[in-house]
């Protein structure tokens, strides 16, 4: 039943979210601040973990395939069609989760419990339009960009973790990521991300938006976001899944 | 001139603000005084419609609250400024954007003629030098300042402030007040203040609405408190025993 009421009041807020910003000039410089907070300051750790995901998907590939019978190139085969179908759009989206959506969740918090938004509204503001539009956009706009370096990153660290560890060679690597190039699996992972973002910015900010009491609740109302965001990302990856694959 | 006509507000069942009716008047100090806890602060945020009341009408001039439209009902906070309790100043904003806030929003100025008016109100409020400071780098008096300054930028005609002085040492708070009153009779606004602070009260309170667990226990002037013997206002004013000695100097004085 609170669940309901959760589901409910979140579209209610976002129909007052997507309302023709009041003002363009206004919207272009929040749109390009959180295209910095909520996406530049989110590609070195994105950069950094597909990289050595990557690696990793190929190292443990390569010490899975023991019959000879197997050819190599499939390493990088795996590793490639792994990186582009789950861990860049899924697991990327989980880490942004956790970053982004906390950030998302205290600041808006803080800016209730400290009535920055009650200031807003006395204005003649419609703050949720003015807080959250931006947000999505620059998510929505930001992110898939972002996924596909993921992409790129993670099946160049499978490629140096063959040089490092001499388990298979760069040649069957780069064969077996070249074979059977499939753009429809980007779109689909692409597809994803685009939701992912979506939801990114969204349930963060309703639990931000709707914070009451202190700093206290505003801790907790971000460990909330970030836990809900991953439910829901999980959730929708899963019947996002079975509509667009099955 | 605000009509407020048996104001209703609970939360959950309890209620807040039980009936309260009073008038606040131009070009006046209206202070809304009583202890913590008492509904001043739910009482400003109704008038902000930031709180639906259960009951009850306010009146703007003339326009009911009831029967305005989301766009109307914008339309007229943007004649209100408010000072906030805390400062409630945009943290990721400097001094200059926060106060440039409202006018960027709402009018077609050219950025050097904002600027001009920006600098125009802290001077108003006698800040100087501040302009690229974040609010995290003022102190609390400071802060209250630009508060204000942000309040007044679009001329408003009604001023709320919750708690101007509060937190604040007694020279700042007095000079907070006297800011307050200068402004008001300059721009002739409808000004209402809360406070649980007597030295404002009789400093610069022209109109006295005393609350008591959301009821309105007294009105009057600041001259009359000596005078009446109204329960809940000697209570209160005499809790402290200054004023104790503050009124026998002053019933000594008139003999
Ligand atoms: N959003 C809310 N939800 C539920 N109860 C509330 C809410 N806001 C205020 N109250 C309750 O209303 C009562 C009056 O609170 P209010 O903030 O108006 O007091 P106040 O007179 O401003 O006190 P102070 O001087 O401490 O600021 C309190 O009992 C408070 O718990
Ligand atoms: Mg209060």
């Amino acid at each position: 039943m609170n669940y309901l009421k959760h589901i409910g009041k979140y579209f209610i807020m976002l129909k007052q979210v997507f309302r023709k910003p009041q003002k363009w000039s206004v919207f272009r410089e929040v749109l390009f601040r959180e295209i910095e907070d909520l996406g530049l300051k989110s590609m070195g750790i994105i950069m950094f973990i597909s990289f050595f995901v990557g690696g990793v998907v190929a190292i443990q590939t390569a010490m899975n395939i023991e019959s000879p019978f197997i050819p190599k190139y499939l390493i990088g085969f795996a590793a490639k069609r792994s990186m582009i179908l789950e861990f860049a759009p899924t697991f990327m989206s989980i880490i942004l989760a956790g970053k982004v959506g906390s950030y998302i969740a205290s600041s808006i918090g803080t800016m209730r419990v400290t009535e920055q938004i009650d200031a807003l509204e006395v204005m003649g503001i419609n703050s949720l339009n003015y807080l959250i539009l931006p947000k999505i956009i620059a998510a929505l706009f930001f992110y898939p960009l972002l996924i596909l370096l993921a992409m790129f990153l993670g099946i160049l660290g499978g490629y140096y973790a063959g040089i490092l560890t001499d388990l298979f060679y760069s040649e069957d690597y780069i064969y077996g990521i070249q074979l059977d190039f499939d753009p429809y699996y980007i779109k689909y992972a692409l597809t994803k991300t685009v939701v992912f973002a979506f939801v990114i910015a969204t349930i963060p900010a309703y639990h931000g938006y709707y914070v009451k009491g202190g700093s206290l609740e505003v801790g907790r109302a971000s460990t909330q976001a970030v836990v809900w965001t991953s439910i829901v990302i999980i959730l929708l990856n899963y019947f996002l899944t079975q509509m667009i694959l099955g | 001139m605000i009509e407020v006509t048996d104001l209703y507000k609970e939360f959950n069942g309890v209620p807040v603000l039980k009936g309260i009716s009073t008038t606040f008047e131009k070009g006046k100090i209206n202070m809304i005084i009583g202890q913590s806890g008492s509904g001043k602060t739910v009482f400003l945020k109704c008038l902000l419609g930031l709180f639906v009341p259960e009951k009850g009408v306010i009146c703007f001039d003339g326009r009911k609250h009831t029967e305005l439209s989301i766009k109307q009902q914008r339309q007229l906070r943007k004649e209100i400024g408010m000072v906030f309790q805390g400062g409630a100043l945009y943290d990721s904003l400097t001094v200059e954007e926060n106060i440039m806030f409202p006018l960027k929003m709402f009018t077609k100025n050219q950025p050097s003629e904002m600027l001009d008016r920006v600098n125009a109100v802290l001077k108003r409020v006698n800040l100087e030098n501040v302009n690229k400071k974040f609010p995290a780098e003022l102190s609390g008096g400071m802060q209250k300042r630009v508060a204000i300054a942000r309040a007044i930028v679009m001329n408003p005609k009604y001023l709320f402030c919750d708690e101007p002085n509060s937190g604040l040492d007694p020279i700042t708070a007095t000079v907070i007040d006297n800011l307050i009153q200068e402004i008001t009779k300059e721009y002739q606004m409808i000004t209402i203040i809360n406070s649980h602070d007597m030295n404002s009260v009789m400093e610069i309170g022209e109109k006295i609405v005393f609350l008591k667990n959301g009821v309105k226990a007294w009105e009057g002037t600041n001259k009359d408190i000596f005078k009446t013997e109204n329960e809940v206002v000697v209570d209160f004013v005499y809790s402290s025993n200054l004023f104790k000695k503050v009124k026998e100097a002053y019933l000594n004085e008139t003999k």
